[in-house]
């Protein structure tokens, strides 16, 4: 295990803890950018999907794991950020790198329009009050017709920035080092907002409303911020959903999808960004390991699979369960305690990431 | 007349939303958690029903199969409870809200292997029972609902206002700690709070499918009855119902009265309103804490 001998209180909120830290992550960038090189389009496209599942998970990461406010209406942004994306390009024709950070800040307005009436809402209430507005999202699309194509739906053309295709169809890996790149850019906007005085006022009003308000902290303006930057995430998320599923309509982003990327961000681990990565895994390993397994049980067996509409979402309710039970951390959790055993072995306990016991009290009084 | 007659359509169906209202603000009543797999209980109670007395399938009569699918309900109830909630009391609201949406989805599952995706309906000589008093058409089915719902409400008003257990039930949901040293028994209390839950589930399971045709996903009707819980103020078993009747008569006035498309916007634009100008509903039961 390696000790970090800290002579200032810069080391506390550095970027990387180390050089070795550094070096790791820098290695995983060349690999990523590597991947088109050695594997075929399929790959690279549920590639190219997981990153756009993990813009979205960092998304609701910083409202739920930094800011404590739960959404369940996050498809909402990605259906404002994939038409205001398509919209900025086709009616306004402005070029696609101008329109994707707009259709982002579009996505940050709405969220800050609906965060800053509902901020004397929390927990529960707040996760209702999203649901509704994924539901009512959906109608308006529908109902605003000319804009948006209603039943229909839209088509997303090919992305070009500066003469170069991004297509989904025609240039897979250049859109994939697109979406990475923007990833990337992100992951990085995070991690330096979690070291700003806003950062600390996320976590500030997570742990307790009260406290932070006696400290002086905006609870309001922190919150609206806290929905503004997670609903700009998502926005973005969106716009390259979009184009990656080239046409979609208002069915595609249904309450299905908010509850969906909730679920990838708690399997994955709530409160960091690994988890919005890891849930991304699992959210598009999944169904190819259930087709996977389907074939492997059809030719052991001759129980077909096939006969089980729903099967996927019937593994993925079973995993998620289990980790709410066995694992509250999530993949990323999991991923600390192996760490842990190995660089403290022999003198790991298995005490040491024991929750502690506790009661449940009412939140009506608060 | 037309009125009254979309009066009275409206009560019938802000009742099944005030049954499972109910559902929701009994166990955050007695647990503080809100279950959002209510509503997929309620679509397991209807479609077992459905199964119980069709022709087709067992073919009881109602007499015996009602009994059989409140047994039923009550265990699912009690095995969730057992299996799945115990595990994480005292966690935050979130992680028990979203355990019961795994739930919920895996219910889902379950009853789309079991029975298909395809819409079932009760074989009943209830369904397309009516009387004409004038011009007004009143269904057999939807009496029955009015009359049930309103009973079972204020026999859980009783309950909770004047038996003991019904007490015990809110003290362990205010404090978990304190009512242990009061003596009340809260393992048993919550196991009990989930029972209740699942029997009603399946009374508005019944209710339901006595006057429409049920399918898995007929389980979403849960985000409805989540607008009735919050306009009720998700803590009060009034205010649910209310809140259920209010969600049940704007429907149908909406769909008479604005123009296609807008109408089933609604109940949520109602539940929006609500929680913006009253985040704790009508009848709250909030109070602020000082520092």
């Amino acid at each position: 295990m390696r000790t970090i001998f800290k002579t200032s209180y810069d080391p506390d909120i550095n970027l990387f803890k180390d050089r070795f830290h550094r070096l790791c992550y820098a290695a995983l960038c060349i690999v990523l950018i590597l991947f088109p090189f050695f594997l075929n389009e399929y790959f690279i496209g549920e590639l190219t999907l997981t990153l756009i599942w993990a813009i979205a998970g960092m998304g609701l990461m910083i409202l739920v794991g930094q800011s404590g406010q739960v959404s369940l209406g996050h498809s909402a942004f990605m259906a404002t950020g994939a038409y205001s994306v398509v919209i900025l390009q086709s009616k306004l024709g402005l070029p696609f790198i101008f329109a994707l950070p707009a259709a982002g800040l579009i996505s940050a307005l709405l969220g800050v329009l609906i965060a800053l009436p509902t901020t004397r809402l929390h927990g529960i209430y707040l996760a209702i009050l999203t649901l509704a507005i994924s539901v009512l999202v959906e109608d308006i699309i529908v109902l605003a017709e000319p804009l948006t194509g209603g039943v229909n739906g839209m088509f997303a053309s090919d992305i070009v920035i500066f003469g170069i295709n991004f297509g989904r169809y025609s240039n897979i890996a250049n859109l994939y080092w697109l979406v990475l790149f923007t990833t990337i850019l992100l992951v990085l906007v995070y991690k330096n907002i979690l070291r700003t005085p806003i950062g600390r006022a996320f976590a500030s009003i997570r742990d307790s409303e009260v406290s932070a308000s006696a400290m002086g902290v905006n609870v309001v303006l922190t919150k609206a911020v806290a929905f503004g930057v997670s609903s700009f995430f998502t926005g973005i998320a969106g716009a390259f959903f979009g184009h990656f599923a080239t046409a979609f309509n208002y069915e595609t982003f249904n309450v299905i999808m908010s509850i969906t990327i909730l679920l990838m961000i708690v399997v994955g681990g709530v409160g960091s960004i690994h988890g919005a990565f890891f849930g991304a895994i699992v959210i598009t390993l999944l169904p190819v390991l259930i087709s996977f397994l389907r074939d492997f049980i059809f030719q052991g067996t001759s129980i077909n699979l096939m006969a089980f509409p729903g099967i996927e979402t019937g593994i993925f309710s079973l995993i998620l369960i289990l980790v709410i039970l066995f694992e509250p951390r999530g993949i990323y959790g999991a991923w600390l305690k192996t760490r842990t055993y190995f660089e403290l072995f022999p003198l790991y306990r298995k005490d040491m990431f024991k929750r502690q016991k506790s009661y449940l009290k009412t939140e009506r009084l608060r | 007349m037309e009125i009254l007659q979309l009066i009275f359509s409206g009560l019938s169906s802000g009742c099944i939303y005030g049954l499972i209202a109910l559902g929701f603000v009994l166990i955050y009543k007695a647990t503080e958690a809100v279950n959002f797999a209510q509503g997929d209980m309620m679509m397991i109670g209807s479609l077992s029903i459905i199964s119980l007395t069709s022709s087709t399938a067992l073919g009881l009569s109602f007499i015996v199969a009602i009994p059989l699918m409140l047994i039923l309900m009550a265990l699912i109830g009690f095995l969730i409870e057992k299996i799945f909630i115990t595990h994480i009391t005292g966690e935050s609201q979130i992680a028990i809200a979203i355990l019961t949406i795994a739930i919920g989805f895996g219910l889902r599952f379950i009853a789309g292997v079991i029975w298909g995706y395809d819409p079932q309906t009760l074989e009943s000589a209830l369904i397309g029972t009516y009387y004409n008093f004038g011009e007004l058409v009143i269904s057999i089915s939807e009496v029955l609902v009015i009359v049930t719902t309103i009973a079972l409400t204020l026999l859980l008003y009783y309950f909770f206002a004047k038996t003991k257990i019904g007490v015990a039930m809110v003290a362990v949901s205010q404090n978990q700690l304190a009512a242990y040293y009061m003596g009340i028994p809260v393992k048993k209390m919550q196991s009990l709070t989930w029972i209740i839950a699942g029997l009603l589930a399946g009374v508005a399971g019944f209710l339901y499918s006595a006057k429409s045709s049920v399918d898995p996903i007929t389980g979403l009707l849960g985000i409805k009855a989540f607008a009735a819980a919050v306009i009720g103020g998700f803590g009060s078993l009034p205010g649910a119902l209310v809140g259920g009747l209010v969600v049940g008569l704007v429907e149908p006035f909406a769909v008479r009265f604005l123009p296609v498309g807008y109408s089933h916007l609604m109940p949520y634009i109602i539940l929006v309103m609500v929680l913006i100008f009253r985040p704790h509903g009508i009848f709250s039961q909030t109070y602020s804490k000082k520092v």
